[in-house]
């Protein structure tokens, strides 16, 4: 290009335009999967650009009262460590009330009503005495600690396991691959005759695919349902299956499937089809062994395409698949969560991320042939 | 054996393009037939059509006496060398010769006998594994040709196999190509080219077209002394014939005319009474050209521009009363100046008259 | 594991099912109407009827899918929204008469409308800036893919994480959303940004131009590729500034992409609801008419006419674009 000789202010403005714009773009789904691998108190209460920073938190725990509590010097004595579980932390301050939580500096003795005194060393553990016995129901600790950054995997094998996920994983699965592979070979025929047979009707059944690209999927969907319904009464089955998504999906992805085909198809070199004919070939044999191979490029296009499409896709799944819970695909069980857990971040974001992983890959591994079948779908 | 005939044949596109009108030509076995003209002249689509490539929209096409106008291409014992080589690049060459055979369903021994002799003979043996884009231009087009010996087809078409190539490889190929002939003496070859030089090494016999029709069916050094027409005449030889706009003055067995502006020239051709004072055109090759002194000449004018190409010398003379200039090609390299004066002559016998409508008068006294 | 074992048998018997189809009716083709060692009258004849047929053998699955799948649904969406709830009693024109009549689809029309003009517009302007500044600097490519990335998220998936980053927590709690936390940052005061009215919308909008300007970007800049070198050049040594080439040189010259580039968004537009079902279900005036239709096809027990009248709006608004694609596309072929 022409500016990019000259090192003008120019050309910072726009590195640094650019880097701005990358980060604003990519900020939000770093910002998901860091979520994701946070410890989930840590989540709750600090936000996610601080999970690399040792966070201070506010936090409360409750002492837990023994059967036999414990008497020393005539006194009642109860301990423990703030911090319940194996977590690490350092105690800075602690009180013992709502109203003023950070009261004591840790390590004080602090002199409390009714001759209570309490104790919270930096390391978290607590010591608390009364002349009276306690009451079963234990006082509340509140503190402040400074919690190191803790990263976990614990939010993934939550949502995998029990909230269901690993099978939703598999539903996926289950209707994206049958769905990207069988319209490929359905509309590369289609496209096949389109670009190089003679037929009457056939500008017309061009412009048909072209028109049908933009029908909004909204439309069929109740004519489409009251037809499954019908079908599904007649051979005295269920409505709702794979298969009806699977042929849905194809129905919805024949459109841009046969008119990028069609245009890659129709812009190899005419004289080799036309070489093979004279070599003898059939109509069938030059699709099979000169065109199939050569449109390598656009066939692997759209299947990124419909695989995308497919594994994105919530509403065709919602409508023909039902909304079991054994039956959800991931998006569909991200927006069941999404209504159930609406709160619990560390589910939602550990569950978005496992939906978003394998378009992530699909898309930076194939980003090629996404790219050139774009160009050949819109560019001209 | 492979003739191949065709009886007012006749193309049209979309019920109103007419491409080609009432061709009728017969090509007899092992003639190698040179179809030139300009571009848009038809010669390709009259190669596709017999091919099999294009349909026939009227007349008939018979080849080995068969006919043929509904029969797909590959039934019809052809083959077709195509301009861009047209090989499959996803197979290799060994592949790209094998897959007529494939298609016909031949023994995998006989394919490879087969493939393997074409290659011999076309030197291509240690590329047999290479896919075409690891080939340079002159081997794909062997390739291509070799794709088409494999069939043992009765008749060979070609559609301007050399175009692609640079000027050197094509003159090698073109000899590569006159060599094939000679080694398939029984095959009939039919070459589409636009090439007047290519047309003139190669054929047996030129079929000249323009505007979807045949001007004149010929051998090339037939085509070049004895021009059917004006069409003809410009078209082969290079530089073109002049074409010099005359008055027919006295008609008869030898022919007055006059130069419009310049000299009465007496023509040996024969022509009727009834074309006196028709307007009609002098016809005489560059090279046909001679400078003379003194005595009799033909054209009189100023040099305009001088071309010099080393054997030869190209004289570009501003005719007075011609529109267009008169070339006049020297051989060596004689010294002349812009602007001087020249006088032209030329050999009774290499004159060439034509008459109003372009057609020539071919009764030579 | 059993089930992406049967996934996996379907595609082989999908694919097979598919191939012997083809496969088959081609041999079919051939036995029924033989070419082989015949008499010239019957070859031709037999050749010709096969031609006329083939092309439809080959045709023959798409033209089913596309008519069942597109073509039908669009006919019987257009004769369901005359009937009833079940698709049965005639009703006449009284689906529309309730559409024309409920505030609630003015408040969809409305924000579709709001949809319509500021998505395509904001991703395709966003995506030609960044195609026109990626092109000049090294790591332009790596930039291009990070800012591509969210097209192969889900709306679903972009929903959640916009959701997150439009979270908000009340009182002198830590926000944990980023747009909060920037606000709160700079002085001010934190919103429950998804349910602030009208603004609300644009909150909805931002994510998908977040996904559809790596879309804009992507094509914008192979069609700014495609501007011969020259022009660019002539217009320096005329002495135009960079700007003056931008808006004079090359916006003219890209002009018909950045047109398919801006339809095709809107229709992805018209079709989205993912997004405003995820993030409002249509609450707090974010409606949506795609996500309308699908509320009628399920909210009690399920309207199909007042669902099919919807649709047929949203169709309604397609068709001018559907027309000039289709235009387009012919005078394409014709080019060709």
């Amino acid at each position: 290009m022409v500016q990019s000789s000259k090192r003008s202010p120019l050309t910072w403005l726009v590195h640094a335009t650019v880097l701005f714009l990358v980060v604003i773009w990519t900020i939000p789904t770093a910002g998901l999967f860091i979520s994701s691998i946070r410890d989930k108190d840590q989540l709750s209460v600090s936000g996610w650009w601080t999970a690399l920073s040792t966070s201070e938190q506010r936090m409360v725990t409750r002492v837990t009262v023994p059967k036999k509590p414990l008497q020393e010097d005539g006194l009642y004595v109860l301990t423990g460590n703030v911090f319940e579980d194996n977590k690490q932390g350092i105690v800075t301050r602690f009180g013992d009330s709502s109203l003023r939580p950070s009261e004591f500096e840790s390590g004080k003795v602090a002199e409390l009503k009714r001759e209570l005194t309490l104790t919270v060393l930096a390391n978290g553990d607590y010591k608390m005495t009364s002349p009276k016995a306690f009451s079963s129901r234990g006082k509340r600790i509140f503190y402040t600690a400074e919690i190191p950054p803790r990263f976990t995997l614990d939010n993934y094998r939550e949502v995998l396991g029990s909230e269901g996920l690993g099978k939703s994983f598999l539903n996926s699965l289950t209707v994206t691959i049958p769905a990207t592979i069988i319209p490929i070979l359905v509309a590369a025929f289609a496209a096949y005759a389109l670009a190089w047979m003679q037929f009457p009707g056939k500008a017309l059944f061009i412009a048909a695919v072209v028109g049908l690209l933009v029908v909004p999927l909204q439309m069929s969907l109740i004519p489409l349902l009251r037809s499954y319904n019908f079908i599904g009464d007649i051979f005295g089955v269920g409505s709702k299956g794979y298969l009806g998504v699977w042929l849905a999906h194809m129905g919805f992805g024949l459109p841009l499937a046969i008119y990028l085909l069609r245009n890659y198809i129709a812009g190899l070199p005419r004289e080799i089809i036309e070489s093979a004919r004279v070599d003898g070939a059939t109509d069938f044999d030059i699709f099979r062994k000169i065109v199939l191979p050569l449109s390598f490029p656009a066939l692997a296009s759209f299947a990124i395409f419909q695989f995308l499409w497919v594994w994105n896709d919530l509403l065709i799944a919602m409508v023909f698949l039902g909304n079991n819970p054994d039956e959800l695909v991931l998006t569909g069980r991200l927006r069941e969560l999404l209504g159930s857990r609406g709160g619990n971040w560390e589910i939602l974001t550990a569950s978005a991320f496992i939906t978003i992983i394998v378009p992530l890959c699909v898309f930076f591994g194939l980003q090629r042939f996404l790219v050139r079948g774009l160009l050949t779908g819109s560019v001209k | 054996m492979a003739d191949v005939k065709l009886t007012n044949v006749k193309k049209v596109y979309n019920n109103q393009v007419e491409v080609m009108r009432d061709i009728n030509l017969d090509i007899k076995q092992g003639e190698f037939i040179v179809f030139v003209g300009p571009s848009g002249c038809g010669k390709s689509t009259l190669l596709r059509m017999i091919s099999g490539l294009e349909s026939i929209t009227d007349g008939t096409l018979e080849i080995d006496g068969q006919l043929v106008n509904d029969i797909p291409p590959a039934m019809r014992g052809i083959a077709m060398v195509f301009q861009s080589y047209a090989l499959y690049p996803h197979m290799s060459v060994y592949d790209n010769m094998a897959f007529s055979l494939q298609i016909a369903k031949l023994s995998k021994e006989d394919i490879d006998t087969q493939v393997r002799k074409a290659a011999d003979m076309l030197q291509l043996t240690e590329y047999l594994d290479r896919l075409p884009k690891a080939l340079s231009g002159g081997q794909r087009q062997r390739v291509a040709i070799g794709r088409a010996i494999v069939r043992k087809p009765k008749v060979f078409l070609f559609d301007e196999p050399l175009s692609n190539l640079d000027a050197a490889l094509r003159v090698a190929t073109r000899m590569e190509i006159a060599n094939l002939k000679e080694s398939m003496p029984e095959s009939t070859m039919i070459y589409v080219t636009h090439d007047q030089v290519e047309a003139m090494t190669l054929a047996d016999r030129i079929v000249l077209l323009s505007a979807g029709n045949i001007e004149q069916v010929g051998a090339p050094l037939e085509l070049y002394e004895n021009p059917r027409n004006v069409f003809v005449a410009k078209f082969i030889g290079a530089p073109a014939m002049n074409i010099l706009p005359a008055t027919l003055m006295q008609a008869g067995e030898g022919t007055n005319i006059q130069i419009h502006s310049q000299q009465a020239v007496w023509v040996p051709v024969a022509t009727p009474k009834n074309d006196e004072q028709a307007a009609v055109s002098f016809g005489v090759r560059p090279e046909d050209l001679f400078v003379v002194t003194e005595g009799e000449y033909l054209v009189e004018g100023e040099v305009a521009f001088i071309e010099a190409l080393g054997e030869a010398t190209l004289l570009y003379i501003k005719a007075f009363g011609c529109e267009d200039m008169v070339i006049c090609k020297l051989s060596g390299t004689p010294q002349y100046k812009r602007g001087a004066s020249i006088k032209l002559m030329t050999k009774p016998e290499k004159m060439h008259l034509f008459n109003t409508i372009g057609l020539t008068y071919r009764n030579r006294v | 594991m059993g089930q992406l074992a049967s996934a996996l048998v379907i595609v082989i018997v999908g694919v097979l099912g598919c191939a012997c189809y083809f496969y088959g009716s081609n041999f079919l083709l051939d036995k029924l109407l033989p070419s082989k060692n015949k008499p010239y009258d019957v070859v031709a004849r037999n050749l010709r009827i096969a031609g006329y047929i083939r092309p439809w053998l080959f045709l023959g699955p798409a033209f089913l899918a596309l008519g069942f799948y597109l073509v039908y649904p669009v006919v019987e969406s257009f004769r369901l929204s005359f009937f009833g709830r079940s698709g049965e009693v005639f009703v006449g024109l009284s689906n529309y008469a309730w559409l024309f009549n409920s505030d609630e689809f003015y408040q969809a029309f409305k924000n579709n409308m709001l949809w319509l003009i500021v998505v395509p517009t904001a991703a395709t302007f966003f995506g030609l800036i960044i195609a026109v500044m990626t092109d000049r600097i090294w790591w332009g490519n790596i930039a291009k893919s990070l800012i591509f990335m969210p097209m192969a998220i889900s709306f679903i998936g972009a929903s959640v994480i916009w959701k997150f980053i439009y979270d908000f927590r009340s009182g002198d709690d830590p926000q944990i959303g980023l747009l909060n936390a920037v606000v709160v940052f700079f002085g001010g005061d934190p919103q429950p940004w998804i349910t602030l009215p009208f603004w609300n919308n644009f909150f909805l909008m931002v994510i998908l131009v977040w996904i559809q300007t790596g879309f804009a970007m992507v094509i914008l800049s192979a069609a700014l590729r495609g501007i011969p070198d020259e022009t660019v050049e002539a217009a320096v040594l005329d002495g135009a500034n960079g700007f003056q080439i931008f808006y004079k040189i090359m916006v003219p010259q890209i002009w018909g992409t950045i047109a398919v580039v801006w339809t095709t968004i809107t229709i992805l537009v018209l079709k989205v609801f993912d997004i405003v079902l995820a993030m409002t279900n249509g609450q707090w005036g974010t409606q949506v008419l795609a996500n309308e239709m699908f509320d009628w096809m399920f909210r009690g027990g399920g309207d199909f006419g007042r669902g099919a009248v919807v649709a047929i709006v949203i169709m309604v608004l397609v068709v001018p674009i559907m027309v000039w694609n289709i235009r387009r596309a012919n005078a394409e072929m014709e080019g060709r």
